[in-house]
Order: C-alpha cells, then structure tokens, then sequence
C-alpha cells in the first residue's frame, strides 16, 4: 500500500497545481507539492532493508484474463533510482523561480505528470505494467519540448516522438514474446520471467528487442541524433528531465528487464553493446569539442557519459554495475546543475554562443566558484560524485577487457578538454561589454546551485550510503543472472 | 602522535575554507598568516611523526577513517599510512610549503585577489599531504589529481590572460593523460592483486616471480602518470608553460613539491619496479633523454623562470634515472635537496622579478647583485647547490646519482655527466647574466631596484642554509659518515636493495668528486669570461640561427604537437560532426522517418498524424509476434 501511496503522490500534485490561479505562488506551491513524493521515499528509505530483496510490494491483479498485474515494488536499485527522481523533480520546479513560464498551470501539470511516468518505470514488476509507464513518461515529456520549446520546435519533437516510439515497439515485442514463453496462464510478472528456460539464440532475439527501444533512450551511439537537437531546444526543465531521469529509465530498463531474464542473449551480443557505448564515449566526445553553443555541448557531453555507464553495466561485473548505479545518480545531479548553469547563461546573453560571453569569473565569484565544481564532478575530479562512479565504470569495463577500457577511458582526457575549453571562454579572460553588465545570480540561483555543489561533494566524500543501498541488489540480479559476485 | 596525523592535511584544508568561503571578508593583514600557519602546524604534527617513527624502525602509523569506495567484496578504506618515506615527502611539504607561504605574503601583497590565491595554495598543500599520506593508490591519485586541479587554478590565476588560462589548461589536459595510465595501472593492479592497499598489493608482488609481464604493464602504466605529473619526454611540455602563474607557486608546485610525485609514487612501488625490470630501463631511458634534451634547451632560453623551469625538468630526469637503475634512495635524496635549493632559485628569481617590476627577460638585466645583496647571495649558494659544488647540497645527491649510473652502465653515466656538465652551463649563465656586468633595463627600472621585504628574504635566507647543509642527510662512503637516509628509508626500500647493483668501488668515488670539481671550475671561469668579462648578451630571438635556435625554439615540440595533435583533433571533430553526425548518421535517420512518412501518407489523410502510424506499428508487431512464435 505504502508504495502505491508513494506512486500516486505526484498525481496529487497535478491536480492540485491546477487550482492556483497566480503565477508567482504557482511555482512555491508546486514545489511544495514536490516534497510530498520526496518525503515519502525518504520515509521509505528508512525502512528499507538493503540486504531484504524487493520490498513494499504491491500485487493486485489489473486484468486477470491476460495475466497482467498492477505490481511495485522496490529494491535497492528502485529505490535509488526513484529516490533520484524525487529528488530532482523539486529542485527542476525550484529553478522556474525566477523565469517566466507561460501557461504554467499546465506546465507544472506535465512535469508531475512525468515524475508519475517515471516513478512508474522504475517500481513496476511487471512487464506490461513496465511498457505503459515507459510509454506514458513520453507524452508529458513530448508536450514539455512541443509547448516550451525553442525555435525549432515542432520538426524535432516530432522526430524525437517517433524514433523513441519505434524503439519502444521492439521491447514490446519482446516482452510479449516473454509473455507467451511463461506457463499457462500466461504473465508478465518479472518473477515468471526469470524463471523462463530460454534457449541462448531465443534470448539473443530478445536482447535486440530491448536494447533498441533502451538503447535509443540512453541514446547509445548510432541511435542518438534525436538526442541534441531535442536537448538543446527543450525548455530547461525539459532537458533537466530528460537527461537527469529520463535517460536512466533506459539504462535501469538494462539492468532491471535484460541482466537477469537474457544473461545468455547479453553474453553474445555483449561485445556489441559494449563496442557500440565505447565508440560512442570517444564519438560524442569528440562532437563536444566541436561544439560552439553550450547546450549542446553539455547534450554531446552527456551521450559519452552515458555510454560509459551502459559500458559498466554490459561488463556483467559487481564493480561496473556498481558504478554504473552510483553514476546514474551522480550524472542526473551533475546534468541538471550544468543545464541550469546554461539557463543562467541563455537568461542573462539571450544565446547560447560561448563566443558570445567570456570573463564572467571577474563579475560573478559565486557563480564561477560553483560553475568550477560542480565541471569538476562532470570531469569525474576524486572527491567529487563523478569520481566515484567513473573510477568502477572504468574498473569494471578493465575487468571485461583491457583495451576496451583504454579507449572508454579517454573520456578522461576529452572530458577535461572540453570542458575546459567550454569554461574558458565562458568564464575567463577579459570581460566584454555583455559580460560587464552580468547580472547577479538571484538569490533562488545561487540556492539552486549551492545545493548541486553539495551533492556533488557529499557523495563524492561519502559515497558509502548510496553504495549500501544499491550494493546487495546488484548481487542478486547478478546472481539471476548466473554471476557470482566476488 | 598516532591519533593526530590527520590533522596534518585538515589544517590546510581548514585554512582553503577560511580563505575560500570568507573570500575578500577576511583582513588582507590576516588570511596570508592563516593560511601560511596552518601549514606550520601540519609541520609540526609532522615533526611528531618523525619523532615517533625515529624511535623504532619497525613502526608505521595507520590510520583507517571509513569505508569510502565499495563494489561486492571489494571495499577501499579513506586511510592513511605514515611511514618512512612519507615522513620525508611531509616534512619537505609542509616545510619548504611553510617558507613559500611567507615568503607569498610579501610577495603577492598588492594583489587584488589576495585571499584566493592562498584559498588555492592552502587546498594545493591539503592535496599535495592526501597523496603522500594515502595507504592505497586510490588515495594516492585522490591527491594526484587534487594538486592538477590547484595547478591548473594557480596557472590560470590571472585569469583576464588568455594566454595564462590556456598554459593552465594545457598542464590539466597534459596530466588527465598520464592519469590515464596512472587508472589503467591501477585497475590491472586491481585484477592482478584484488586490491589497492600498498600492504596488500607489496606483499603479493614479494610473492611472484621475477619479470612477469603483468608487473611490467602496472609498472609501465603507472609511470605513464608519472610522466605527465614529473613532466618526462614526451609529457614535460606543460611544465615550462607553467610558468605563467605566480613565481612562489612556480617553486612550491612546479619545483618543490608536485612535479616530484611521480618520483615519490615509483619509489613508493619500488617493490613492483624492482621486480619489473624491462620497465625500469625504460624509466632510466625516459629520465636520461630527458635530462639531457631539457639541459639543453635550458642553454638558450633567456627568461629567468622559463630557464629554471627546464632545469627542473631536467633534474627531474635525474631522479628517474636513478630510479631506473634502482636507487630509490638517491632518488628521493635529490628530491629533498632539490626541494630545498630549486625553491631557493624561484624564490629569488621571484624577488628579481619583484625588484625589476615584473621584467623576467634575462637580457635585460645585469649587475643586480649591488642593489639586491640577499637575493645575490642566496642565488649564489643555489647556483652552487645546483651545478653540484661541494659542499653544496646537490653535490652529494647529483654524486650519489651518477655513481649509481656508472655501476650500472657507462653509457647512462656519460650521458648524464653531460647533462650535470650542461646544468653548471646555463646556472652559471644565469647566475652570471642577472647579477654581474652592466644593468641593461631602462632607467625607471634602475631606479626602482631594491632588495625584497623581510617576509620574502628571511624564507631565502631559510632556505639558502637548507642548500648549504642539506646534502649531509646522505654522505658517500668515503667520507666514513653514515648515510642517514639511506639507513632511515631501509624499512621501505630494503626489500628491493636485496636485487641493487653494486656500489661503486673507492677509486671510482674519489675520481668523480675530483673530476667534477674540476670541470666545474673550468666551467665557472669560461662561462665567467663569456658573459662577464666579455659582457656578450644573449642575442635578439630573431637573430638566433642554427642549432642554437632550434634550442631556443625547445627542438618546436610544441610547435610539432599543436601540428599533429591539438589541431587534427579539433578538425577531425568539425569533419565528424559535419559530415558523420549530420551528414551521415543523422540523415540515415531521418530518411527513416521520410520513408514511413511516404508509406503511411495515404493512411494520413484519414487519420491525420503519428498516432495512427503508432496503432499500425503496434499492430503488425503484433502480428508479427504471433506468427514469429507459431514459426519456432
């Protein structure tokens, strides 16, 4: 019950925003209605047990006749995952504070709408369960880009729709292709999935259908093009929620839906995936030095990042799936904090050119103090969140093979290339006319970002916590799938 | 004392905070003594230390704090570890980091952005202490890439100079790639021993046998890092860049103390170095090249700084190769006494800058040694400590290296006499340029001459004495004295001696000492005579010809790097993404979405948009799913 309680909070939220009428209370009231989902999942967090399985389960059956069953619950890869949306969502509404939303009761309306959506897809057991949520997370999400969005709009969400959309139809077919696989009568429960005797070149078809509709969510290289252009014309919440959750719904989708029930169809294919994440770490990389608009180049920043946590993930080893869970988080918090250091920027230039600023260290310190730190984390500095993800992820793609693990680890040079450069020409230098007259960051900025800045180093520090929770549920999924963690 | 060692990086740390957070709120009179007294007061933690580990050479002090990284059963300790060798790495940073903090208060008293600078000192030291002080090499890399970053801040200082910002980046990108191998080397660590704790992983390498390849990759790995932070061929050329920030930073950081991590991790490792000897010849290799190329660019160059920066990269290429040979010792002895008198010569090349109003340009100075007596006096004694005079610190350490080179083969020895020749070459010619003949600034400037406030000459003053009597922590044998480091670093470097060479025989000993003070004499007087007495000037950059100008152009590696490198990257990434992203993959794409649309048009025009395409997807999968199945 609890967990349903916790699911359906959002809902609340969206339709209590709909009752205010000003625009200024709007933006506090919904972030207000925000805590409500975050409180509950820290509730949960304190009585959750890592080493006690799934937990706070709800099963009741949805429709019977085909086996399909309204069932949640969390273990500590869900709980992490849910935790981060929870988390994120309030400070995504926190940084509307001082913008201008227009028509804001339906925006607010949308982002709970998602928060649902994604909590949806990161607590369900079961498979058709699963699709309805992953599906149901990209209309909010496609209305947000549509509706908000920049120039460009409608030609890109259009084509972010359907190439998802078609991504997601092949793990449709594949779920109901498990489906029919389960004794009679049928199911989609995730239990009687694991328990399938499914030949190796069954789960091999099966690994295609997944990994296409996760792999182009991620994105994973090639099937990332919708990925820039969407993220950089998104309005900010919508890249926020994009980059900082949505994507994790493809790379939790991995470890969730694929390591335990195909370990076979992921051992033949893995070299691909893997081949595939690596190329793109070193691919995207590479676009992001050529970038000029910010934006954009933190969108390419993003495609290497996440390559290098499907890399961890599709090692099959304790030290990747470790990282890649703790990354997942650490990149959602990094993501959101630098789109919104872009959002400060587009505010204050009106464009997204960095040959456009320069010099801003001289005129705002706090805001280079925390721009420096929270690059710091994107660049995987040690005492930082980036750090401790990156060094497993790495660890753990090593562990499957060396080389592989040379060339995913070049994101540590062209990550502090780029970045770099990226900072320098926003940051350093001598202040131009435009740079002169910077305004300072409003009070609700600085707090947005000094929070970031501290996710960055808590978890960076002390990362053990998170670790704990996530730790015993990965070596039960690994053990699903037949590796025995060490 | 036990309990208190991690005060010895927190003090620091706690000094940033104040400096950082209270930023221009903290009294100019104040944050330069706060930050320079947090330091004092790991020093003196550390001279606790000492005091305790002096006692009884069995004892080490470890320290676990929590649980930081973990991954299965696999758990990494924040812990930290005080034995022998760090001790030594302590007492120098905190030391020599103590006198480079006051001496910044005199120097840096009219900068605007006084409490950042130490904010960025203070947090340089904390990580500089977390490297030393760290019981694993995870710990290790946490202070390795720590002190990058406050490299890269304190390059980048002032920041309105592009010029300096990108000497900055360069230093952080040239290091990410050592770092690279440093990761790499850890993670076949890792694989090799399960574990990253030196204990742990020492005591399984004692285990093995002699040679294996693993050992060679981890140790061939790990001096990758090295590399980039000990600026070797062919990752030095950040290190003379570096030159842009503040001169005490260039003598705390990129002399002192930083640039000599890479010498302190393969000591540290000496355990699997020793065991890796392919590797170790190739460390040897690397330092001698370096050695010598630096030597000589370091012949031609006519800015003050960028002339001790090559020397460093070049004495730094001493301590490899004596690591390579398999001196670890004498290794980490010229890291102390370098410490000592090349802090020296920055400090006092800063208070020459200081005194000629921010001119550096070697050519046009001269006689400084009236208006700057401290300055020229301290300079003298490094100058002397340098080139290896006795009985000068480097003397002792310089005469330990190349003994050890000629045990082990002559051809390194001859070589790196040479480069000990070329290092008397410019350091005299330095010496002799700045401080003797005609002064050859403008008038203003020889107006303003004057010798440096009591906070910048008292640090010199410190120091200078360091250079003079330093070099008695090691003496040779000859001198029947005992070698006190070689005896204090038994408990670290004892297992890896048992597979030394030989020690070089009486008579060799007695031959280079009195050879190289001969040379050295010869030296001193031809250099005296061509710059002095001759008066000749360095000619005009453009004027340069021949071989000498490929010197003063440093043999164009950056020119040769910005060619085959830096540029075919940026334009290799403008080709991709014109014409992969978005000429090819992209359009694949999107001819995708053309070729539905054009199928799905006629059904369009009923059903009006995407949604309907979705309907018909999802249908025909499903048809497919079924008849899929009925097939198997």
């Amino acid at each position: 019950m609890l967990s349903l309680l916790m699911i359906l909070l959002p809902l609340v939220g969206m339709l209590l925003i709909r009752m205010v009428s000003d625009k200024k209370s709007a933006a506090r009231v919904a972030l207000l209605l925000s805590f409500l989902p975050l409180a509950a999942t820290i509730w949960h967090a304190t009585m959750f047990d890592p080493n006690g399985g799934m937990q706070f389960v709800f099963d009741k059956w949805w429709v019977e006749s085909m086996g399909i069953s309204f069932k949640v619950g969390m273990d500590g890869l869900s709980l992490l995952m849910v935790l981060l949306t929870n988390v994120l969502v309030p400070i995504i509404i926190f940084s509307t504070f001082d913008r201008d939303i227009v028509d804001f009761k339906n925006f607010y309306s949308l982002i709970f709408l998602m928060q649902f959506a994604l909590v949806g897809v990161f607590t369900s057991l079961d498979g058709f369960l699963f699709y309805i949520f992953w599906e149901l997370a990209l209309l909010p999400i496609w209305f947000i880009c549509l509706l908000w969005g920049g120039a460009d709009r409608i030609r890109i969400t259009l084509k972010f729709f359907i190439y998802t959309l078609s991504g997601s139809l092949f793990m449709l077919v594949a779920l109901i292709y498990l489906y029919l696989q389960t004794p009679l009568p049928h199911t989609f429960s995730l239990d009687s999935f694991y328990d399938l005797a499914l030949t190796p070149s069954q789960q091999g078809w099966i690994f295609w259908g997944f990994f296409l509709a996760f792999a182009i969510k991620i994105p994973i290289f090639p099937l990332h093009t919708w990925q820039p252009d969407t993220y950089t014309n998104a309005p900010t919440q919508g890249t926020m929620l994009l980059s900082g959750i949505m994507l994790k719904m493809g790379l939790y989708g991995i470890i969730r839906w694929m390591v335990p029930v195909i370990p076979a169809g992921i051992a033949e294919w893995a070299w691909l995936a893997m081949g595939l994440s690596v190329v793109g770490i070193v691919y995207a990389s590479a676009m992001a030095i050529a970038q000029k608009d910010f934006k954009r180049l933190i969108a390419y920043s993003s495609i290497a990042h996440v390559g290098l946590i499907a890399a961890g993930i599709f090692s099959m080893n304790m030290m990747g799936m470790q990282g890649a869970v703790f990354q997942m988080l650490s990149h959602g918090v990094n993501a959101v904090g630098l789109f919104f250091i872009a959002d400060i920027l587009i505010d204050r230039y009106g464009n997204r050119e960095m040959k456009d600023m320069g010099g801003i260290a001289h005129v705002s310190s706090p805001f280079a103090i925390t721009f420096t730190i929270i690059l710091l984390g994107s660049v995987a500095l040690p005492l930082t969140n980036g750090f401790v993800g990156e060094f497993m992820l790495l660890n753990g793609v090593f562990q499957y093979s060396g080389w592989l693990a040379l060339f995913a680890g070049l994101t540590v040079i062209f990550g502090a290339v780029y970045m770099l450069r990226a900072y320098q020409r926003i940051m350093l230098g001598e202040a131009g006319e435009a740079s002169k007259s910077f305004r300072a960051l409003t009070s609700n900025e600085k707090i947005l970002l000094y929070i970031i800045v501290a996710l960055v180093i808590v978890n960076g520090v002390y990362p053990k916590p998170l670790l704990d929770i996530a730790g015993p549920s990965l070596s039960a999924i690994l053990a699903k799938a037949g590796v025995v963690s060490m | 004392m036990t309990n208190l060692i991690w005060l010895i990086p927190i003090l620091p740390l706690l000094g940033f905070l104040i400096n950082g957070i209270g930023n221009k709120n903290v009294p100019r009179s104040v944050s330069g003594w706060i930050a320079s007294l947090s330091v004092l007061g790991s020093f003196i933690i550390s001279i606790g230390a000492f005091g305790t580990l002096m006692a009884d050479p069995n004892v080490v002090i470890k320290a676990d704090y929590f649980e930081w990284l973990s991954a299965g059963s696999f758990t990494l300790d924040f812990g930290f570890l005080v034995d022998r060798l760090s001790i030594v790495m302590l007492l120098v940073i905190t030391g020599v980091g103590f006198l480079i903090h006051v001496y910044s208060i005199g120097y840096m008293h009219e900068e605007e952005d006084y409490a950042r600078y130490f904010a960025y000192l203070n947090l340089f030291v904390f990580f500089m202490l977390l490297l030393v002080l760290g019981s694993s090499y995870v710990l290790m890399f946490v202070g390795w890439e720590g002190v990058g970053l406050c490299s890269y801040l304190l390059i980048g200082f002032w920041f309105k100079n592009n010029a300096y910002n990108d000497a900055a980046k360069k230093a952080f990108i040239m290091n990410r790639i050592g770092d690279l191998g440093f990761l790499l080397g850890m993670f076949l660590i890792f694989q090799t021993f399960g574990s990253l704790e030196y204990d742990t992983v020492f005591a399984g390498a004692r285990q093995m046998t002699f040679d294996q390849p693993v050992l060679t990759a981890i140790t061939l790995l790990l001096f990758v890092g090295a590399m980039g932070k000990s600026a070797q061929i062919p990752l030095y050329t950040w290190l003379p860049d570096a030159m842009a920030g503040p001169t005490p930073v260039s003598a705390l950081i990129h002399a002192a103390t930083m640039v000599t991590a890479g010498i302190y991790m393969v000591v540290r490792s000496n355990v699997l170095y020793v065991m890796a000897p392919f590797s170790s010849e190739i460390v040897a290799f690397v330092g001698l090249l370096t050695a010598l190329m630096a030597g000589l660019i370091g012949l031609k160059q006519n800015d003050i700084k960028k002339v001790l920066a090559y020397s460093t990269v070049s004495q730094l290429g001493f301590m490899f190769v004596a690591l390579g040979v398999g001196d670890y010792t004498t290794a980490l002895f010229h890291v102390v006494t370098h410490a000592f008198f090349k802090a020296l010569l920055f400090l006092c090349a800063g208070s020459v800058i200081h005194a000629m109003g921010g001119e550096q340009d070697i050519r046009k100075m001269g006689g400084l040694k009236k208006a700057l007596p401290v300055t020229h006096l301290t300079f003298l004694i490094g100058t002397l400590a340098i080139a290896g005079a006795p009985p000068f610190a480097g003397f002792f350490s310089k005469d330990e290296i190349l003994a050890g080179a000629w045990t082990h083969s002559y051809l390194i020895f001859g070589i790196l006499a040479i480069s000990a020749i070329l290092t008397a070459v410019y350091m005299f010619r330095l010496y002799y340029l700045t401080f003797h003949g005609e002064f050859r600034g403008s008038k203003h400037q020889q107006e303003h001459l004057h010798e440096s406030p009591i906070s910048m000459t008292i640090p010199l003053m410190v120091l200078a004495v360091l250079s003079t009597v330093g070099g008695f922590l090691g003496m040779p044998e000859i001198f029947h004295m005992p070698h006190f480091l070689n005896n204090f670093l038994e408990p670290v470097t004892g297992w890896a001696d048992l597979y030394a060479h030989g020690h070089a025989s009486h008579t060799f000993e007695y031959t280079l000492i009195g050879s190289s003070m001969v040379l050295l004499i010869v030296i001193i007087y031809l250099v005296y005579n061509k710059y002095v007495k001759d008066a000749h000037v360095p000619k005009a950059d453009h004027l340069v010809t021949g071989f000498q100008n490929v010197l003063a152009n440093k043999f164009y590696v950056d020119e040769f790097y910005n060619t085959f490198i830096t540029k075919p990257l940026n334009v290799l990434s403008s080709f991709s993404y014109n014409w992969i992203e978005k000429g090819f993959i992209d359009r694949i794409v999107n001819s995708f979405g053309y070729l539905t649309n054009g199928a799905s048009g006629v059904l369009r025009l009923v059903q009006s948009g995407h949604i309907g395409l979705y309907i018909i997807a999802m249908v025909i999968a499903v048809i497919l799913m079924f008849v899929f199945k009925m097939i198997i």
